[in-house]
């Protein structure tokens, strides 16, 4: 393999791995955050990828659809907190599997009724359509290189609010110590409330940002969803520098699996989860038990 | 056990009562089911993908077979046609639970079922068993026709071999001999490139690599670098559904759609080309249909389907279409009567149907015998290029009929 095809598989692979921490950040803050398993995570992921392609298909405009996408997906999380959601805290895994699993029947529902089950695409923004030639036979898409840098930005953002804002400490707090938190006075309820609603819209961005390369069709969720867990398993559950982490060894496994061992490509990352844990049970980046 | 020992301390008079009452119910049915038996419909049991990533090919498959019993007044050889749906989504491991629903609870007449391979296989499985009378509106598992043939099972589709045989010499003589092929890690997959690659080595043509991934991934970009960096004079490729959408337009975002020609079996752009867009523009691909074949058939079908449903027909839609007129001519030649089963085997088996896609006729392995196409992709339509094969018989190897 030369130098330029290895390059543009290392770029395939780090633009995989960004579109799984997008999605898998999101999981990896609720459940590490609010203690909450949360199997429509994946629906979101899909719901995130119709309301893209319906409001891509309406208005003609891919940002619309990327600004749209995410304050809806905002909302309905908000909304389903209050609704839903708040119950679980506390309560065994059991409920919140159940509850969880009774969103995606909802949301798939609701998916069918507003949408219907064609498979659809996106057009990417003009500008970002097309490839980069890079040798004579050998050029990337820009719009894939865009995602990169898209999700960079994100992931950086995701970070710095954590890390160095007081909404953050606030969270980072209520992870550590609820009670203790909660004796200082902060108000837990409005956070977990954005907590959940930002999870939500993460999983729907990812779902947006690949609509364009992807299609859009019903059960796209599925497969991201067991991924998306594999990530924050790897990482460290709640950890978001784990989740990126975890996310860019599986978008490495995965693509030079295909190209190098393709007969066992499908089995490479779970073959690397059981290795990464066997090392660190608690995952890359994991909090020990206390 | 318990049942029978509350049976034994059953008093004389409950008995009694009792056994009035069941020679009751065994013969108030009697009185009435002649009558019943005369007027009632003939049950169908549609097996298809109904959500995942072949519903949209379901969903043609029943409304082209609706369609046609539309047109003959809801009405097929003198019997009202019933229909009970099951979505079978693509998953194998529910499919011998599903079909036996359909059979064991539902106690419909015929089956007609599915889209995926694997979903089919297990359908196929039940069907010989409780000899149910079956019709394959669309996988193309080659052992459905081949070992697992049986006098009760049909397809109104084609065989994986048949599709992409004639593909091999197509791409010889199109002057492409170096080919890489690429598909899903399943059975559909490994039987549609392996007929290609039969004739096309047999033609002098030379495999250069043989990539595959996963059912149903869609993460192809790290294959699609891997076709760069090969620089094959032409890709063979069979995908469907949702997955051949994002490969199409993969390969074309990678600008590969400019320097190698991508070839395919006909499901890569059917069901598929309006989501594709410009990127399925100039892909060739073989199949028992072409969106504008001028047959008159095929232009009354495609009218009829637009009325019905405000869509275009494609071969899916056809294939529905064409197992309902099948059951039309078995249930003509007895009369309405499913019961005389071997006659309407019989009379399905020698049929001579004039389809949307040229004529039909079935093997002794009861697969179609048809013409295979080759197509090209211009302004979002498969147009006919030339018959790539004309009245391609699927060898049907191992079958026994």
């Amino acid at each position: 393999m030369d130098f330029v095809t290895f390059g543009v598989q290392l770029l395939n692979a780090v633009q995989y791995g960004m579109v799984l921490f997008l999605v898998a950040s999101g999981l990896t803050l609720v459940f590490g955050i609010l203690g909450v398993i949360n199997l429509a995570h994946g629906a979101f992921y899909m719901l995130g990828a119709y309301l893209a392609y319906w409001i891509a298909a309406y208005t003609g405009s891919f940002w619309l659809a990327l600004v749209g996408g995410v304050i809806i997906a905002f909302v309905v999380g908000w909304l389903l907190e209050i609704v839903f959601v708040r119950r679980l805290y506390g309560r065994d895994h059991l409920a919140q599997v159940l509850l969880s699993f009774g969103l995606i029947l909802m949301v798939d529902e609701i998916r069918l009724i507003l949408f219907g089950k064609d498979v659809h695409s996106v057009a990417p923004p003009a500008f970002l359509s097309g490839a980069i030639q890079l040798t004579d036979n050998m050029s990337y898409p820009v719009y894939r290189l865009a995602i990169c840098v898209f999700c960079l930005v994100v992931a950086a953002a995701i970070f710095l609010v954590i890390t160095r804002t007081k909404i953050g400490m606030i969270v980072r707090a209520g992870a550590e110590n609820r009670e203790m938190a909660r004796v200082l006075g902060i108000p837990f309820d409005r956070v977990n409330r954005y907590v959940f609603a930002v999870g939500i819209a993460l999983a729907a961005l990812g779902g947006i940002v690949v609509s364009p390369i992807s299609t859009v069709f019903p059960g796209m969720g599925d497969g991201m969803l067991i991924l998306s867990f594999v990530v924050v398993v790897l990482g460290g559950i709640g950890s978001v520098a784990g989740a990126a982490i975890g996310a860019l060894l599986i978008g490495l496994t995965d693509t030079f699996g295909k190209v190098f061992f393709p007969s066992i490509s499908s089995i490479l990352i779970y073959v690397l989860m059981a290795a990464v844990l066997l090392w660190c049970p608690n995952g890359i980046l994991g909090r020990r038990e206390v | 056990m318990s049942d029978r020992k509350a049976l034994l301390r059953v008093t004389r008079r409950a008995l009694l009562s009792g056994a009035a009452g069941a020679a009751t119910l065994a013969v108030t049915p009697r009185l009435f089911s002649p009558a019943i038996a005369q007027g009632a419909p003939f049950k169908v049991g549609l097996m298809l993908p109904y959500t995942g990533t072949f519903a949209k090919l379901g969903q043609f498959i029943d409304d082209g077979f609706k369609l046609y019993v539309e047109q003959k007044g809801g009405k097929l050889g003198g019997r009202e046609i019933a229909f009970v749906q099951v979505d079978d989504e693509s998953k194998p491991e529910a499919a011998t639970d599903n079909v036996n629903r359909l059979i064991g609870r539902e106690k419909v007449d015929l089956v007609v079922g599915t889209v995926h391979s694997g979903v089919a296989m297990a359908m196929v499985k039940v069907a010989r068993d409780t000899n149910t009378l079956l019709i394959i509106p669309n996988a193309g598992a080659n052992d459905a026709t081949g070992p697992a043939c049986a006098p009760n099972i049909f397809r109104s589709s084609f065989s994986n071999w048949q599709t992409t045989f004639p593909a091999g010499k197509v791409l010889v003589d199109a002057g492409h001999k170096n080919v890489a092929t690429i598909t899903w890690r399943y059975t559909a997959g490994a039987e549609m490139i392996g007929a290609f690659a039969e004739n096309f080595t047999k033609n002098g043509g030379k495999i250069v690599e043989d990539l595959t991934l996963p059912f149903p991934e869609v993460e192809f970009q790290a294959l699609i670098t891997r076709i760069a960096a090969l620089k094959p004079d032409a890709v063979f490729s069979f995908f469907a559904g949702g997955g051949a959408v994002k490969f199409v337009k993969d390969y074309a975002a990678a600008g590969l759609n400019k320097s190698i020609p991508l070839y395919g079996a006909g499901f890569l752009t059917d069901g598929t080309i309006e989501a594709q867009g410009a990127a399925a523009n100039g892909i060739r691909t073989t199949l028992h249909y072409a969106d504008n074949l001028d047959n008159p058939a095929n232009l009354a079908f495609l009218k009829a389907f637009k009325a019905k449903t405000g869509k275009d027909g494609d071969i899916y839609a056809v294939q529905g279409f064409d197992a309902a007129n099948m059951l039309e001519i078995g249930l003509t030649a007895v009369k309405g009567d499913a019961g005389a089963r071997d006659a309407l085997v019989k009379a399905i088996g020698a049929a001579k149907i004039d389809s949307p896609r040229g004529p039909l006729s079935f093997n002794k392995a009861h697969n179609p015998i048809q013409n295979i196409y080759l197509r090209e992709v211009r302004n979002g339509r498969n147009e006919l290029v030339s018959i790539a094969q004309a009245n391609v018989d699927d060898p049907a190897r191992g079958c026994k009929l």
